[in-house]
C-alpha cells in the first residue's frame, strides 16, 4: 500500500470516527433532557430522512446540494492557504443574483445560476483584492463582507428592487408562480419524492465537486493556487503571480458559494424574508465544518455535505412534545461541532496504528 | 572508571517509512570533550542527533547519560539532562526579539509578569564572554541568519547546559566568526562542558575535536583520534572512496557579456540605508564570478534584487542584451536565468509537495509537462526520477516524498539538479554548498565548472573562503551594500581576502568591472 492511498484511508478512518463520537454526544445530551424518549429521539436524527419516506429522503437531496457548495467553497479556500468565512455572505449575494435574474428578468434557470455565480465571486473577489494588495487578512474582510452583503440584499429586494418583495407574504416572490421557466428542472424527481424542491441540483453540486478535484489535483493551475498556498514565498520564486492567485482564489471560493445559493432558491426551497432575515444563512457556515470533515477534498466534501443534511433533517423530525425545537439544532450542532475535530482525530489514529506496529516489530 | 562517558548511545536503529536512517549505531561522548560526527548527507547524523535531543524515539537501542539508562521523550527531558542543541535549521519565533527567543521556555517571572531585565544581564555578560554579537531587541525576521545562529547558541549557555550539540553551527559563519567559535568550543570545553560536533568540514575537525565518529548511511564506520589520523583517511572513511579538495579546472576563457549591471540600488527591509549601494559590475560567458562578503553585507538583497524576488529602487539590470531591469521572475527563468537561493526552505522548495512536484517547480507550464492546462504526471515523474538518479538525490520514497521529510543535503541536492538541468545561460548561486558534505561539495563545484566550461555565465555568492578562492575565476568583494574590490584568486591570499570583506581595506574598483 502506498504512503498516499495510507493516509486517504487515515483520513477516512479518522473521519467516521468524528461521526461516531459526535453522535454519542448527541445521545448523552438527548438523554439529560429527557432519558426516556432520548433512543426514540436518537432513531430519528440517525434515520434522518429515511424516517419519512420518500419526502424526507427529497427534502435531505435538496440540502444537500446546497451545502455541498459551501462546503466546496470553503474547503478550496483551505487548499489554497486562504480561510474564507466569507461564504455565508457570498451565498446572501448569491441569492440576489439568482432572485433578481429570475424574478425580474424572467431568464432560464441556468442564466440565474451563472448570476448567482458571478455575484458570489465579486462577493469573494473583494476580501481577495484586500488580501493580496493591502495584506488585510482575508478573514476579517469576509466577516465585514458577510454583514454588508446581507443588509444590502435586504434593502435591496425590500424596497429598491421593485417587484421581488410580496407583501402578503412578507418574503420574496415564489418562482414557480412569477417565472416557473426559472426553475431548476426536477427530470420527475419531485413526484418520485413527493416534494417540490428536490432537483437535478445534487448533480450539478457534485458535478462541480468533480471539477474542483480535478482543477486542483490535475491542472498546472491547482499547482499553482496549491503552491501558493503552503508557500508563498517558493511560489513568487517559481514565478507564480502570487496576488493574482490569491485573488482568483478567492473568486473561485466565492462563485461556489454562489452557486449553492443558486441551487437552493432555483430549486424553490425557500423565499427570502428580507424583513426577518438579519442573521446570516447558516448553510454559509456550515460549508466550514463540511470542508473540515472532508480534510478539504472536494470529492470529500460530497459525503460530508449529505451526512449533514441527513442529520439536519433528522433533527426537523424531533417531536416537539418531549424537546423543544430548538434542542434539535443543538444536537445537529454538536456533531457538527464535533465533525471538526477531524484532523486531531486522525493524528489519535495515526498514532495508535504505529504504536500496535512498533509493539508487533518488539514481538518478533 | 565507571563515568568515563557522560552519553552513550548503543546500538541505535531508526527505521522510518522506506529507510533506516540510524543502523546500529554507538556513540560514546566523553566528559568535556569535543567529539565531532562525520558522514555525508543522509547519513543518519541529524537523525542520531534527535533522538539524543529527544525529537525522535529510537526503534531500538539504549541511552545513558552517566552510565545510567534515560528515556528521552521529548526535548524538554533532554533539556532537563542538561542536552542542548542547536539545529541546522534554527528552531526561532520569527517574530519575536532575540531575547524573547533565548528565554522562551525558562521564562524569568516575578509574580505573574516577566521579569526581563536580569535575563538581558545574564544575556548580555554571554554574549561579551564569548563574543557571540547580538542585538536583544531585533526581531529574528529582521536579522542576519549569523546573528539567528548566535542567539541559538546563546540560548543552550542561556540554559547552562552541560552537553552541547551543534549541527554543523559554521555553515553561515564567516572566517573570523569560525575562527572565533572555535576558541569559544575550546574553551567550553576546557570548562567541562561535552561538545557534540556535527560538521562536513574536515578542517574544523582537526583543528578542535578530540575523537571523531564517522556514519555512512546509516551505518556506523568507526571512532578515531583526531591526533592519530589525516583530513584523507577521515574522508576515506566517510566517503568510502578517496576525495579531491581541491577543484580542479582549466584558465577561464571568458567571451562575450552576459549581464550587465550599473548602479544599482535596492533599499534594505531592516533599517532606512540602502542595503545595495550604486554597484555596478559585468558577468561574462565562460566565467564563475564570486561575490564574497561577510554575512549581511547586502549580497541576500542584491541577488533578490536581480532575480525579481524584491524590487530595486535604481540603476538597470541587463541580460543577454535585454533590459530586464523590470522583468517579471517568470520572463527572467524563461530568458535563461536559474537560481540557486539561499534560504531554500523559505524560497528554494515547497516543503509540503512531493518531489517531483518540486522538480518541476519553475517549468510545470511548459509543453514538456502540460498539456491544455492539465499536468502530465507521467512525465513529470520521468523527468523527477532522471533527476534523482542523475544528481544522486536521496529519499525515502522517491519521487512521491514529501520534501519536507528529505535530509537538509538532498533537499539542497534537488533544488541544485533542478537549476542545473535548466540549462541556463546565466547561474545565480548563493551559497550553493550550504550544509553539504565533501562528497557532495566536490560535485556541486564540478556541475559549476562544468556549465562554465559550457561557455555559461556563473553568479556565484558565497561566504566560505575556500569555496570563493578554489572556484571563482575573479572575486567581487562586497562590504556594506558596496563593492570595495576586484580582486583575481590566483593572485591573493586568504588573509588578504578576509581583510577586504571585513572592511579593513578597500580598492577603487573601476566603474565597469
Amino acid at each position: 500500500m502506498s504512503e498516499k492511498t495510507k493516509d486517504v484511508l487515515l483520513s477516512i478512518v479518522a473521519s467516521l470516527l468524528c461521526i461516531v463520537i459526535g453522535l454519542l454526544v448527541g445521545l448523552i445530551i438527548l438523554y439529560c433532557i429527557n432519558a426516556e424518549n432520548a433512543l426514540d429521539g436518537f432513531t430519528r436524527i440517525i434515520k434522518g430522512g429515511f424516517y419519512l419516506k420518500p419526502k424526507g429522503i427529497g427534502s435531505e437531496i435538496a440540502q444537500s446540494a446546497p451545502l455541498i457548495m459551501t462546503g466546496l467553497s470553503v474547503a478550496f479556500a483551505f487548499r489554497t492557504g486562504l480561510f474564507n468565512i466569507g461564504a455565508a455572505g457570498q451565498y446572501t449575494v448569491g441569492v440576489f443574483g439568482a432572485l433578481y435574474f429570475a424574478l425580474i428578468l424572467h431568464m432560464p434557470w441556468y442564466v440565474c445560476l451563472l448570476a448567482a455565480m458571478v455575484c458570489g465571486a465579486i462577493w469573494g473577489a473583494v476580501p481577495g483584492i484586500f488580501k493580496a494588495y493591502f495584506n488585510v487578512n482575508e478573514v476579517i474582510t469576509s466577516i465585514m463582507f458577510n454583514w454588508i452583503g446581507l443588509y444590502l440584499v435586504n434593502e435591496l429586494m425590500y424596497s429598491t428592487v421593485k417587484g421581488m418583495y410580496d407583501q402578503k407574504t412578507t418574503r420574496t416572490y415564489k418562482i414557480s408562480s412569477v417565472s416557473p421557466g426559472s426553475l431548476i428542472p426536477d427530470c420527475g424527481m419531485n413526484a418520485v419524492f413527493k416534494t417540490s424542491s428536490t432537483t437535478i441540483a445534487i448533480f450539478i453540486a457534485i458535478a462541480l465537486a468533480v471539477l474542483m478535484y480535478v482543477i486542483l489535483n490535475k491542472t498546472t493551475f491547482g499547482y499553482e493556487l496549491k503552491a501558493c498556498g503552503f508557500n508563498k514565498d517558493a511560489a513568487k520564486y517559481a514565478g507564480i503571480n502570487d496576488r493574482r492567485n490569491i485573488v482568483l482564489s478567492m473568486m473561485i471560493s466565492g462563485a461556489l458559494a454562489g452557486v449553492g445559493a443558486g441551487l437552493y432558491y432555483l430549486s424553490g426551497g425557500a423565499e427570502w424574508n428580507p424583513q426577518v432575515a438579519t442573521a446570516l444563512p447558516a448553510i454559509g457556515f456550515n460549508g466550514i465544518p463540511v470542508a473540515l470533515l472532508a480534510m478539504s477534498n472536494p470529492l470529500g466534501v460530497v459525503f460530508a455535505a449529505v451526512f449533514v443534511a441527513h442529520i439536519s433533517v433528522g433533527g426537523a423530525y424531533l417531536p416537539t412534545k418531549y424537546f423543544q425545537p430548538e434542542i434539535a439544532d443543538l444536537i445537529v450542532a454538536v456533531i457538527i461541532y464535533l465533525c471538526a475535530f477531524v484532523a486531531l482525530f486522525k493524528g489519535v489514529v495515526a498514532g495508535v496504528l504505529g504504536r500496535k506496529k512498533a509493539g508487533k516489530g518488539d514481538a518478533k | 572508571m565507571e563515568n568515563e562517558y557522560i552519553i552513550e548511545m548503543l546500538n541505535i536503529t531508526k527505521e522510518f517509512p522506506g529507510i533506516r536512517a540510524n543502523d546500529n549505531i554507538t556513540l560514546q561522548l566523553r566528559k568535556g570533550e569535543i567529539h565531532a560526527l562525520l558522514g555525508e548527507n543522509g547519513a543518519g547524523k541529524s537523525t542520531l542527533m534527535s533522538i539524543l535531543f529527544g525529537l525522535y524515539q529510537p526503534t531500538s537501542g539504549t541511552i545513558k547519560k552517566n552510565g545510567k539508562e534515560v528515556h528521552i521523550n521529548t526535548p524538554n527531558d533532554a533539556n532537563d539532562l542538561n542536552i542542548g542543541m542547536v539545529h541546522q535549521h534554527f528552531k526561532l519565533v520569527e517574530c519575536f526579539s532575540v531575547l524573547d527567543n533565548i528565554i522562551l521556555g525558562v521564562e524569568p517571572t516575578k509574580g505573574l509578569f516577566l521579569e526581563k531585565e536580569g535575563a538581558r544581564t545574564k544575556v548580555l555578560e554571554l554574549s561579551e564572554k564569548y563574543g557571540l554579537k547580538v542585538e536583544p531587541d531585533a526581531l529574528i525576521s529582521d536579522i542576519t541568519v549569523g546573528m539567528q545562529q548566535r542567539t541559538e547558541i546563546l540560548k543552550m549557555l542561556y540554559r547552562d547546559n552541560e552537553v552541547l550539540i551543534f549541527d554543523e553551527p559554521t555553515a553561515v559563519l564567516t572566517p573570523q566568526e569560525i575562527e572565533e567559535l572555535m576558541k569559544i568550543m575550546k574553551n567550553l570545553a576546557r570548562e567541562g562542558k561535552s561538545i557534540l560536533f556535527i560538521t562536513h568540514k574536515l578542517n574544523e575537525i582537526m583543528e578542535v575535536a578530540d575523537r571523531c565518529t564517522i556514519l555512512r548511511k546509516g551505518k556506523y564506520i568507526g571512532t578515531v583520534n583526531i591526533a592519530e589520523t589525516t583530513k584523507e583517511e577521515l574522508s576515506k572513511m566517510m566517503v568510502g572512496r578517496d576525495v579531491s579538495f581541491s577543484v580542479d579546472k582549466k584558465p577561464a576563457e571568458p567571451k562575450e557579456t552576459v549581464l550587465k549591471i550599473s548602479h544599482m540600488t535596492v533599499p534594505s527591509k531592516a533599517h532606512d540605508n540602502n542595503a545595495v549601494k550604486d554597484v555596478s559590475f559585468n558577468v561574462r560567458a565562460g566565467e564563475i564570478v564570486c561575490i564574497a562578503g561577510i554575512d549581511g553585507n547586502g549580497q541576500t538583497e542584491f541577488v533578490q534584487g536581480l532575480t525579481g524576488l524584491e524590487k530595486i529602487s535604481g540603476g538597470t539590470v541587463s541580460f543577454l542584451g535585454q533590459d530586464i531591469t523590470k522583468a517579471s521572475i517568470r520572463e527572467k527563468s524563461k530568458m535563461g536565468m536559474s537560481h540557486i537561493p539561499e534560504d531554500r526552505h523559505k524560497h528554494g522548495l515547497v516543503l509540503d509537495y512531493t518531489l517531483e512536484q518540486n522538480m518541476v517547480l519553475q517549468r510545470y507550464w511548459q509543453p514538456e509537462f502540460q498539456q491544455g492546462g492539465f499536468i502530465r504526471s507521467k512525465a513529470v515523474r520521468e523527468y523527477a526520477s532522471k533527476l534523482i538518479e542523475q544528481y544522486d538525490v536521496r529519499s525515502g520514497q522517491g519521487t512521491a516524498t514529501i520534501v519536507r521529510s528529505m535530509s537538509g543535503g538532498n533537499q539542497q541536492k534537488a533544488i541544485i539538479a533542478r537549476e542545473i538541468d535548466k540549462n541556463p545561460e546565466l547561474l545565480v548561486a548563493v551559497q550553493p554548498t550550504r550544509g553539504l558534505d565533501v562528497g557532495a561539495i566536490e560535485y556541486i563545484h564540478s556541475q559549476l565548472v562544468a556549465q562554465r566550461d559550457k561557455g555559461k555565465a556563473v553568479l556565484l555568492v558565497s561566504l566560505e573562503l575556500d569555496e570563493v578562492m578554489d572556484v571563482s575565476d575573479r572575486i567581487l568583494v562586497m562590504y556594506e551594500g558596496e563593492i570595495v574590490a576586484q580582486l583575481n584568486p590566483k593572485e591573493i591570499t586568504v588573509e588578504e581576502l578576509g581583510l577586504y570583506m571585513a572592511g579593513a581595506k578597500r580598492d577603487k574598483v573601476p566603474e565597469e568591472v
